[in-house]
């Protein structure tokens, strides 16, 4: 691992000045997916920014009828909060099926959306990788794929984003708030969150530099039946190979949102509009214009499946 | 180390062998430290440059304070500097569940946190657990089960299933949980479940699963 400076920051706003002013910094959230690449020196941070006493780990109601859960809040405690098993379920199941216990233990919830969109070769530093090395090229082009993203994928990357909380951040339409270093706060809907990786797919959020996450809203509660259904190739503690957050209505109508098939959350409202008509069209609008490579091209139909299993458990419910 | 004072461990061995390996080939950097020599010697010596930082924390129930190089992880401050070694270092990658400890009543990964992270946080080892005079009952019953074959992963496995144990009684849910809003209970299905961040390349899994069993009260 490489040198760094360690700090703790005493308030949002000083957070992101520092990390603005402070070339190399990052900020260091429970930091599981950060020290982990720190020790492959992929991440190599000069000054690192804790944020663990900015007193941002509550979970409480808004004046709106929603929820708003602080960014250092953990996997479990959101998982585990009554409110969220209630009225969020689809919630409180995505982040159960990611990782291992100890994992939620420590992740956060903003680190958690801020976890790298990542592939093997990102890892394998021997490999050429445009997102860990911008212009080196894409070695899992043309490489060993099955894990990767079949859709909104570009020439310079087919990384997928592996994380299962955002896909039903999306599917609820989560909003994420964040200060910058001048102290001003905005909000940025999950939708524009997670970038697509054109020519730059070393940038992944729509976070500018400094910009601090200090919540995740979300929105009243929208009832239906919520499920989250991860298909993968172990039981449990693997990536998924495809996942399905689905809140569905009783007359047929919901929402639906995918992980592990692209290099964000993957959600059309096209797609949502079809879900009366079944798993076929739901899915024919969810992967217009995809481009799977031979070795993944079966997370179509594993997909489409995977759809209809959640559409027949929501009516059986 | 109790017994006859002649007697040395295989640890103490190793580390002795280790420390002429170093002579012979002329070596000047030693950061693991010979146990018995661990409190005369100075701190381990950090990079040319490398600020070393304070922290206090409480391990096992002692305050302990440390001057460390901020790249150290909470495994390697408790291995290296505070020589409890029953915490193992597996994949140092967060794969394993080796490094398993419980800050503030949590189990997490020690390998994947800094040290520095823990400032005035309560931690407990598997050394913290129980003692091969007073044992926790879960080491008892990993002991009455088998629950282990070469023992690498086991102060992981323990210190974790303890630690689900207390989750499940707290009602935190798992991915298996039919009901979100139902208590969870220590079913065999659960406890695997939220067992999967640990692993064990002997296969001890049956066995493990008997034992927290037990512990919970329930069949496996």
């Amino acid at each position: 691992m490489r040198s760094f400076i360690y700090e703790r920051a005493t308030d949002p706003a000083g957070a992101a000045a520092s990390a603005a002013h402070t070339p190399g910094a990052k900020f260091l959230a429970g930091g599981t997916n950060l020290i982990d690449l720190m020790k492959l020196e992929i991440e190599t941070p000069t000054h690192l920014i804790d944020v663990q006493d900015l007193g941002l780990d509550r979970i409480e109601p808004t004046v709106g009828g929603g929820l708003r859960i602080g960014a250092m809040a953990t996997n479990t405690a959101l998982a585990s909060d009554s409110r969220v098993r209630r009225d969020y379920g689809v919630l409180s199941r995505a982040i159960v099926a990611g990782a291992s216990g100890q994992l939620r233990n420590k992740a956060t919830t903003a680190g958690n959306l801020l976890q790298r969109t990542r592939c093997p070769y990102f890892y394998d530093t021997n490999q050429a990788c445009n997102k860990r090395s911008p212009g080196s090229g894409c070695a899992a082009i043309g490489g060993i794929s099955r894990q990767l993203a079949v859709i909104g994928t570009s020439e310079s990357c087919i990384a997928t984003y592996p994380g299962d909380m955002a896909v039903a951040l999306r599917v609820l339409d989560a909003t994420i708030e964040t200060v910058d270093p001048a102290g001003a706060t905005r909000m940025i809907p999950i939708a524009e969150f997670h970038r697509l990786p054109a020519d730059t797919p070393q940038i992944e959020t729509a976070l500018a530099p400094g910009e601090l996450i200090t919540s995740v809203t979300l929105p009243p509660p929208i009832g239906g039946t919520q499920i989250y259904r991860k298909v993968r190739d172990r039981a449990s503690y693997a990536f998924a190979l495809v996942s399905v957050a689905a809140v569905i209505q009783r007359d047929g109508t919901g929402r639906v949102a995918l992980g592990g098939v692209a290099p964000r959350p993957w959600r059309t409202a096209a797609a949502d509009a079809a879900l009366p008509q079944g798993s076929q069209a739901v899915v024919g609008k969810l992967f217009e214009g995809a481009r799977p490579t031979g070795g993944n091209e079966f997370k179509l139909p594993l997909a489409e499946r995977t759809i209809a299993a959640a559409m027949a458990k929501a009516r059986s419910a | 180390m109790t017994g006859a004072s002649c007697s040395l461990s295989r640890r103490d061995v190793l580390a002795v062998s280790g420390a002429a390996l170093v002579a012979a080939s002329g070596a000047v950097l030693v950061t693991a430290a010979i146990p018995q020599a661990a409190a005369a010697a100075p701190a381990p010596l950090a990079n040319a440059g490398v600020k070393l930082m304070p922290v206090r924390i409480e391990v096992n129930g002692r305050q302990v304070a440390l001057s460390l190089d901020p790249r150290t992880t909470l495994l390697d401050a408790l291995r290296e500097h505070l020589h409890l070694t029953g915490t193992k270092k597996g994949c140092d990658h967060g794969q394993c569940g080796a490094c398993t400890v419980m800050v503030e009543g949590q189990r997490i990964n020690s390998c994947l946190s800094l040290a520095l992270q823990h400032e005035g946080n309560r931690v407990t080892t598997i050394e913290g657990i129980g003692t091969p005079d007073t044992l926790h009952p879960m080491q008892a019953a990993f002991i009455k089960h088998d629950g282990y074959q070469c023992g690498y992963c086991t102060p992981g496995q323990i210190c974790s299933a303890v630690a689900v144990l207390a989750e499940i009684k707290a009602g935190v849910p798992s991915h298996v949980q039919a009901d979100l809003m139902a208590a969870p209970t220590p079913s065999g299905a659960e406890l695997r479940e939220r067992m999967s961040g640990n692993l064990c390349r002997c296969g001890a899994y049956a066995n493990i699963a008997d034992a927290m069993a037990e512990v919970a009260g329930e069949p496996a």
